[in-house]
């Protein structure tokens, strides 16, 4: 490679690895993957816990100090147990897809910013604390994130059940479908910051953090995020009730338990992307320049990025513990006719504005006539909108009935447009 | 050092925990036969003799991917126009918007003839 560009940090990507050795990586790279397994661990039992509290009961609390053992027990006994494959499922699918499941889950923290650079004591080496960065690292978590739907669709088709298959294209269907909510919601963390490299967004929130003037792509990455996850109140491919576990039914010992931990990798994962894009990343809640910034050099930062992590991590469990679960059909429809729309309609309100303050010039205080008059023109026209009047009933009976093969091949009606009757319809059902 | 080798480092040991935890457990987990234990579950019944309808599902499925593939695909669009947005200045902010116009034509079409209702 060029030594010219090795000297400086990448366009657009602030932390500096031109002088990062591969055994760094390395180390690095083992410190995540063990900082996944026990955060993994913890999060279990904290969820536990915290759902145990809110139901006024006791949780986990035999095994350790206040339970915090159980889900090592858990683990064990899952690596324990016999790894069965059911007779009718296709064997080599079968054992690849909860491979993929925690593959994939694994690789998004790579570029997750935990602080600054960190010193070590008593030497003068410096090095980032995220394993790597460049300048297109948000489209790399989006990538890790949607190959993951592969380990849910491969081991629902590859058991040969029915409820498993259910569930895998329930999954998918509801992963894909929130994760265009999810993206379309980070199109204006990347307008603000100018750049898609981690460490770059997290440099853009000195002054303020994003969640404050993107409050509503945050509301829309939040909602959307518990959607991927496949997390209450959204957990429709696990339902208990209808599909007993989803995809995983036909699974047992460590396969169940890669999907299981690639589910709460993937929590992990979220709300790291959400910590780190929204909510200031590894920046103490403090406003910039407090004690001179003191709070935001060396270890310390390791420490606010973990509370905020965990802090959207309660907020999961909190959301378990309060909502019920939605109906399929609601599910989807909040998603393609209410999410998609708004997030897509803020995209543009936010382009528009931004456009008026960069390029035009327009100041904030320019705008709150509009905004006023805006407002006033709203209220007014909601309150003169005529009332929807319900159509007595019969009213269509003397519509038309429109051609649905008109075009050459069926078109489903618009509303309004009424159908010719089955030709079945009225018919004796035969063998009555 | 090339961004992109640390990846291929948490690549090859994520690939190497996955691949580890799956075939310790066949190593040390018991095996039993027996039949029933590897037959499909559902619920107690009689397992249907194949998985719903043999494999096919319902067609909302396939108009649901169809449109994601629409949408994800804009949404890549907007990524590096949001990135450079300053840059491409009022030219890109009109050309984001007609294309985007012209994204919600057939969204509109495809709401008003049904394709994301679900019932």
């Amino acid at each position: 490679m060029n030594p010219v560009i090795l000297a400086a940090a990448a366009p657009g990507v602030t932390a500096d690895f031109s002088q990062e050795t591969i055994w760094a990586s390395i180390v690095k790279a083992v410190l995540i993957v063990v900082f996944l397994l026990t955060s993994v661990l913890f999060a279990i039992w904290f969820e536990r816990k915290v759902v145990a509290r809110m139901q006024v009961r006791p949780g986990p609390n035999w095994h350790g100090p206040f339970g915090l053992l159980q889900s090592l027990a858990d683990a064990m006994k899952l690596l324990l147990k016999e790894d069965l494959t059911v007779t009718r499922a296709d064997r080599f699918v079968y054992l690849l897809a909860p491979m993929i499941s925690v593959f994939c889950s694994l690789l998004v923290f790579a570029v997750i910013p935990f602080g600054p650079s960190l010193p070590f004591p008593w030497t003068d080496w410096t090095t980032p604390a995220q394993l790597t960065d460049f300048p297109v690292a948000i489209l790399y978590v989006l990538a890790a994130a949607s190959l993951g739907v592969y380990g849910i669709v491969l081991g629902g088709w590859a058991s040969g059940s029915t409820y498993p298959l259910l569930g895998s294209v329930r999954s998918t269907a509801q992963v894909i479908s929130y994760e265009l909510a999810m993206g379309l919601s980070l199109v204006s963390v990347f307008i603000m910051a100018g750049s898609m490299s981690t460490s770059q967004i997290v440099d853009s929130q000195t002054q303020i953090w994003w969640f404050i003037p993107l409050a509503p792509a945050f509301v829309i990455y939040v909602i959307s995020m518990i959607g991927e996850t496949n997390r209450l109140p959204f957990d429709l491919p696990e339902a208990e009730g209808e599909l007993v576990s989803g995809y995983m039914t036909e699974y047992s010992s460590m396969k169940f338990a890669w999907f299981f931990l690639a589910e709460y990798i993937n929590m992990l994962n979220v709300s790291a992307v959400a910590v780190t894009l929204f909510l200031g990343g590894w920046r103490a809640p403090v406003p910039d320049g407090f004690l001179g910034g003191a709070l935001n050099e060396g270890w310390l930062p390791i420490l606010w990025f973990l509370v905020k992590l965990w802090g959207v991590m309660f907020f999961f469990v909190w959301v378990r513990g309060t909502l019920l679960r939605l109906r399929y059909d609601q599910f989807m429809v909040f998603g393609w006719k209410v999410l998609i729309p708004v997030a897509l309609g803020w995209v543009v309100v936010l382009a528009v504005v931004q456009w008026l303050q960069r390029i035009q010039g327009v100041t904030f205080l320019d705008f709150i006539p509009w905004i006023v008059g805006g407002a006033i023109v709203f209220i007014a026209i909601m309150w003169f909108w005529p009332e929807k009047k319900e159509a007595p009933p019969g009213a269509d009976a003397d519509k038309e009935p429109v051609d649905a093969f008109a075009g050459g091949f069926p078109v489903p009606p618009l509303p309004g447009e009424k159908l010719p009757p089955s030709k079945r319809f009225g018919k004796e059902v035969h063998g009555e | 050092m090339n961004p992109y080798v640390p990846i291929l480092i948490l690549m090859a040991i994520g690939a190497v925990l996955a691949l580890g935890g799956v075939a310790a457990s066949a190593v040390i987990g018991p095996k039993r036969y027996n039949r029933a234990k590897l037959d499909s579950y559902e619920c107690g019944i009689e397992p249907t003799p194949h998985a719903v309808g043999g494999g096919r599902l319902p067609i909302k499925y396939y108009l649901v991917a169809m449109t994601f593939i629409v949408f994800d695909i804009e949404v890549v669009f907007l990524y590096p126009w949001a990135v450079d947005f300053t840059t491409l200045a009022t030219f890109g902010l009109v050309s984001m918007l007609v294309f985007l116009a012209l994204i919600t034509v057939p969204f509109v079409y495809e709401w008003r003839r049904g394709g994301f209702d679900w019932v």
